[in-house]
């Protein structure tokens, strides 16, 4: 699904302060995987998440989703396989638009934003049902700003948005990293079922080795812009949640 | 009375300018002051066509399109070569100065025994009033179409773009377009103003745009005060807002004359009167702590 052949790709090139945050990663993501990225601050997992959904280009190497080589394509016309979650709740949803709005543009993610009225009560119903599956009790407040929501709620409606339309792949860049023990738990769960329901291929960075041990199915371990681990399902399940703890000490 | 209904006439020419000014920093977030020059050149286009004979049905458009080059001219120089919007519509409305006089060829242009928007059709005979009619079913007219837009899926995009970029952008949608496009939708409606106004004023004047862009400013203050207050969500409710805010605002400036202020420390008034309304939620807070 997602191939990423030799890629490289530094910033602030010549200067004093020069980082290479991905130094030549080669990966291939099957179609419905679920892939878990762990490593410690700077190790490159964040700006590889971001080469994949184009807010960056590489320098050298070459990105292809589904087939199309889409190295130099732009993160908004990637949005036709690509959905994504941020760490940031805000960045998800806008808060000034009620949650109707925001759910009407993550329809038509894939699709022309025109000029006709789409917004009529059979969307709303299809929203309203939607959200009912969360339990959050947000089906009744469809017409409220985003803005007024917490950011547990908004972290899991914007995993709802991203199946609002047709979607191949589910950027998670540590969704549950701003939110309380509870909410995060709800996010992860609702990401899984998600992923699992429409054999999405997912990639999730997260900091909390309890959900990289508990969800997915394939985790690497980065280090200075390099795959340092790299273990698949049966060997991910092997593995105690102890010797997570160990790849960081 | 003509008095009152002169300022209304003029807060309703710019409830246009006030939609724009709406639109780049209230949807868009972008402190657009491409303003001034989007204002003068509407005006110096209508009234250079007003005086060559042109049909309305010419005029309209061409003051739509001209003012629409305009923002979109400072929307590519914000999007694509990254400069400071505040600098872009600096330098559109510095460099659109010379393009006014070179369209109207002087300083002045007076356009009296022209016939204009407001003769065109004779609903009442009193020409104040007449022209307060049509001008109500031209901004009625506008606001609608506005209205109509910001509801569209388009619309939402728009709204979404100037609320959260990374979202709209993950949304699949193209952020650079969608603000020069938004630009452009700001100053044809500013320009807009200025073909209402001179064509009300019966003169076009190269210097008529000079710090027009804080009568914009002051309409969508005072609107967004209320908004605020009573916590206005409908998109139909603050559109009538952003108007109500364009006529109260030049209430204020006619009262303020009627009080026998001398013209001349208008603006200072009007900066003032600008300067209290976005004070005034910071003053009530000190008062009660």
């Amino acid at each position: 699904m997602i191939a990423i052949n030799d890629v490289h790709k530094g910033f602030n090139k010549g200067k004093a302060n020069q980082v290479n945050a991905v130094n030549g990663i080669t990966l291939s993501i099957p179609e419905s995987e679920f892939l878990v990225i762990v490593g410690s601050n700077g190790s490159g997992k964040t700006t590889l998440l971001n080469l994949v959904a184009g807010s960056v280009f590489p320098d050298a190497g070459s990105i292809s989703i589904d087939n199309n080589d889409v190295s130099k394509l732009a993160d908004y016309k990637r949005s036709q396989w690509i959905a994504r979650v941020f760490q940031n709740p805000m960045s998800g949803t806008a808060s000034d638009l009620n949650i109707l709005d925001n759910f009407r543009l993550a329809s038509i993610r894939t699709k022309t934003k025109g000029l006709s009225i789409g917004i009529n009560d059979k969307f709303k119903q299809q929203v309203r049902e939607k959200i009912e599956t969360l339990g959050m009790g947000l089906e009744n407040k469809i017409e409220q700003p985003m803005g007024t929501l917490s950011g547990g709620q908004r972290q899991a409606l914007t995993l709802l948005m991203s199946v609002m339309d047709s979607c191949k792949v589910l950027l998670l860049d540590e969704p549950t990293a701003a939110l309380d023990p509870r909410s995060a738990e709800v996010v992860m769960r609702t990401a899984d079922k998600l992923i699992t329901d429409f054999k999405l291929t997912a990639i999730l960075i997260t900091h909390n080795l309890k959900d990289a041990y508990n969800y997915g199915t394939r985790i690497i371990q980065m280090s200075e812009g390099l795959v340092l681990r790299d273990l698949n399902n049966k060997q991910k399940s092997d593995l105690k949640q102890n010797d997570l703890f160990d790849w960081f000490s | 009375m003509d008095f009152y209904l002169s300022a209304l006439i003029q807060g309703l020419c710019f409830s246009a300018l006030a939609l724009g000014i709406y639109i780049s920093i209230k949807i868009f977030n972008i402190p657009d002051i491409t303003t001034d020059g989007s204002y003068t050149l509407g005006g110096v286009v209508t009234g250079v066509l007003l005086t060559h004979h042109q049909s309305p049905y010419i005029i309209l458009p061409a003051v739509i399109i001209a003012g629409g080059i305009a923002g979109a001219l400072t929307g590519l120089i914000h999007t694509k070569l990254k400069i400071n919007a505040l600098l872009a519509g600096i330098l559109v409305t510095y460099s659109l100065y010379s393009v006014n006089l070179t369209i109207m060829g002087r300083s002045n242009l007076p356009l009296i025994s022209v016939p204009s928007l407001f003769s065109l059709l004779n609903l009442v005979a009193d020409p104040n009033q007449n022209t307060f009619w049509i001008l109500s079913v031209f901004v009625i007219i506008i606001t609608f179409l506005i209205g109509y837009l910001l509801k569209t899926d388009f619309g939402i995009a728009m709204r979404a773009t100037g609320n959260s970029e990374s979202m709209i952008r993950a949304l699949g949608v193209n952020t650079d377009r969608m603000k020069i496009t938004g630009l452009a939708l700001a100053n044809a409606l500013t320009a807009l103003s200025g073909y209402l106004i001179v064509q009300f004023q019966g003169f076009a004047d190269i210097s008529m745009g000079i710090g027009i862009v804080i009568v914009g400013l002051g309409s969508v203050i005072v609107a967004e005060s209320l908004i605020n207050w009573f916590r206005i969500t409908s998109v139909w409710v603050i559109l009538a807002l952003v108007l109500g805010g364009a006529v109260i605002f030049q209430f204020v400036l006619a009262f303020t004359l009627a009080l026998g202020v001398d013209a001349n420390l208008l603006k200072m008034v009007t900066a003032a009167f600008v300067l209290l309304i976005v004070s005034l939620p910071r003053l009530s807070s000190l008062k009660a702590s």
